[in-house]
């Protein structure tokens, strides 16, 4: 049970627990995708088991988990590259599962691109519509509309081996978005560029998704881009979903161990030091951010956990610095603050110090251990 | 003692040390080094000879006292340009094209199955029965041939068996593939050129095939391309490279062969042939390789030709 559970919701945003056999539906109209049941197992491996999943027309919805979790062979179901072994899935109301992917009003942006090689920039962005037998010049007018979505403008003539990974990653979304799909399938598009490029990319995907007002499935195993972009988020381990939220039910109450652990770093209590700190042996989670460190002794006010410790380990990482607290009891806590005043030789020479730490209590999210 | 025994080694390197760190300073002469062998015996031994060739073609044969006259002239070429002569480039070089079109469309589908679909241990038998022919001799193989498609032979017993005599019959009396039997016919001979040279064909083509990668197919698929659609704007302009890699081989292989001829078929004149016989039996060795250099036309003629149609486009 979660006691944080249900105040904060938004109606139209569902919080389903994957325990919870009764599923909450978004709302009322007819979801862009629908998962009911499906599963698919290679042999004695489930990389997908009895997934259940309404996406909402027009949202943002990310799949978000380590590899192996079964977030791939989920979308690769979607656009219908794969089969499941059991379970259906309907795009817009109508039952797809049985459809070849060429008669699936989905369209996909490959994580390697998959451009054709021996293609310029307009032929594989008018791909489809020369497939649809679209008259040359309605094509090549709507190559250029995408290439400038894309800002790519003019690059018609290149050849895919001229383009940069950022170049080639646009490229691969125009060609997907030229068939005006109701639900883009994303699979980890952004894997391969660096830091910089990905974050500029993000904020163009989260504005092309605006503008053109299309479902975006998108699947990453980088919980930040998840939380950056996603309208909604499934959290996905073990071929399983942990846990269907927005990125801040996903964040604030993470409803599994594996959720808390994955999405943002957390703290798990658990045992004689949860007993001691919060007067239960009940699990519970605590952010790093949401802990403060004082000096030992400092009277704790109404309404604080505590704990005393001593700091093993310092790491500063320019904005912020990482302590690696070690409780009297035993655990280990990480706690994170903000560089505000201090400088690097500050926080360094707290290495050893022992410290009272405080937070509180309402930031504890207890959590039902799977079993 | 052992920081001692280490310290003289380090100061005073090896021969054999100095010698690779010199190397690993000079990479041009390390690069030098390594190509000239077989950079010699390109040079020397196999343009070197097909020069020495090119100069024998300019030569000509005396007809009265049968000696190589060694001087620059135009009259071998002349003797070449004859109409029987031309004949003979003409089945050869349709024979050899007929070769290539069958093999590539025999070749195709077994390639594909064993690039897409077969196992891992399927692919390795199939890879292993492409190639275990190869492994025994050719003339074996040419002469076994000559069993099974004679007329007492394996296959038109097989062929009466299941009732298609008529039908064989039939082919045979065509006037420029048939004959008396297959394997003393045109056709016959096109289908032991085909069996000979088909591992060529099916090698590069499974090749190229296995270099597509899967997600090209899947996103042609995604933008609504039934597979057809997708074999024809994707798969075959990516394979095509494959396909002229190997049709290089068995175009060539055909054009230059001369021990099938004499063996299966209605010993028609090939060009290997005609070599065969100008520098050995008549001794005539400029017109022999006046004739040699008709195929390595034909070859450039065919390269040009396939560049032109965009077959290495995709390369």
């Amino acid at each position: 049970m979660n006691p944080c559970e249900g105040a904060k919701r938004e109606p139209s945003q569902g919080f389903a627990n994957p325990l919870d056999e009764n599923r909450i539906v978004a709302n009322d109209s007819v979801p862009a995708v629908r998962l009911s049941g499906v599963s698919r197992h290679f042999g004695e491996v489930k990389a997908l088991d009895n997934i259940h999943l309404d996406i909402v027309d027009g949202e943002f919805f990310s799949m978000l988990g380590p590899s192996g979790s079964g977030k791939t062979t989920c979308l690769r179901l979607i656009a219908g590259f794969d089969q499941p072994t059991a379970g259906r899935i309907e795009l817009h109301g109508e039952d797809v599962t049985d459809l070849p992917p060429y008669e699936r009003s989905v369209n996909t942006v490959f994580q390697d691109y998959a451009l054709f090689p021996h293609m310029n920039v307009a032929d594989n962005v008018g791909y489809g519509l020369m497939i649809k037998k679209a008259p040359r010049p309605e094509r090549m007018k709507r190559v250029s509309e995408m290439l400038d979505l894309v800002q790519l403008p003019g690059m018609e003539q290149r050849k895919p081996s001229q383009l940069s990974g950022g170049q080639r990653q646009r490229v691969a979304l125009a060609r997907a978005l030229i068939m005006h799909p109701r639900v883009l399938l994303l699979d980890e598009p952004l894997g391969a560029l660096d830091l910089k490029l990905r974050q500029q990319m993000q904020i163009e995907l989260k504005a092309i998704q605006q503008r053109v007002g299309i479902t975006f499935i998108y699947v990453t195993h980088d919980q930040e881009e998840a939380l950056t972009m996603s309208d909604r988020l499934a959290v996905f381990n073990h071929g399983r979903i942990e846990q269907i939220g927005t990125p801040a039910e996903a964040y604030e109450h993470p409803a599994t161990p594996f959720a808390a652990g994955f999405v943002g770093v957390s703290n798990l209590i658990s045992g004689a030091t949860a007993q001691a700190i919060s007067g239960t042996p009940d699990t519970f989670s605590i952010r790093p951010e949401k802990i403060n460190i004082q000096a030992p002794g400092v009277v704790v006010p109404d309404g604080y956990c505590s704990a005393n410790g001593r700091i093993r380990d310092v790491v500063y990482l320019g904005m912020y610095t990482r302590y690696l607290v070690e409780l009297d009891g035993g655990a280990d806590l990480t706690v994170v603050r903000q560089n505000l005043d201090e400088t690097s030789m500050d926080v360094l020479a707290n290495r050893g110090r022992p410290v009272l730490l405080t937070w509180q209590r309402e930031h504890n999210r207890p959590i039902a251990a799977l079993s | 003692m052992t920081t001692a025994s280490m310290t003289p080694a380090a100061s005073h390197p090896s021969a054999e040390r100095r010698l690779s760190t010199f190397l690993y300073r000079r990479p041009v002469l390390s690069l030098l080094l390594l190509l000239i062998p077989p950079l010699l015996w390109l040079g020397i031994l196999y343009i070197g000879s097909l020069l020495a060739m090119l100069i024998q073609s300019f030569y000509r044969l005396d007809g009265f006292t049968g000696r190589v006259v060694r001087e620059f002239g135009l009259n071998t070429y002349g003797d070449l340009f004859t109409q029987a002569h031309f004949d003979i480039m003409g089945r050869t070089a349709l024979m050899a094209a007929a070769v290539t079109i069958a093999g590539a469309f025999v070749a195709f589908p077994i390639a594909y199955y064993m690039a897409r679909y077969a196992g891992r241990r399927t692919r390795a038998f199939l890879y292993l029965a492409v190639l275990l022919p190869l492994w025994s001799s050719y003339l074996v193989r040419v002469y076994a041939w000559k069993f099974i498609l004679a007329k007492e032979g394996v296959f038109n017993w097989f062929i009466s068996q299941i009732g298609l005599q008529g039908v064989l019959n039939a082919v045979l009396d065509f006037p420029l593939i048939g004959g008396e039997s297959l394997s003393v016919s045109p056709l016959g001979l096109f289908l032991v050129f085909l069996y000979v040279w088909l591992p060529y064909m099916i090698l590069p083509v499974a090749a190229a095939l296995e270099r597509v990668p899967r997600s090209l197919l899947e996103a042609s698929g995604d933008l609504g391309a039934r597979p057809e659609a997708t074999f024809q704007h994707v798969t075959l302009p990516l394979v095509f490279p494959g396909v002229v890699a190997g049709s290089i081989f068995t175009f060539s292989l055909t054009l230059g062969d001369f021990i099938i001829p004499t063996i299966i078929g209605d010993s028609s004149p090939f060009i290997g042939l005609a070599v065969y016989q100008y520098q050995g039996t008549a001794g005539n060795v400029p017109l022999a390789a006046a004739f040699t250099i008709v195929p390595m036309v034909i070859m450039a003629a065919y390269l040009i030709i396939a560049k032109r149609l965009g077959a290495f486009d995709a390369l």
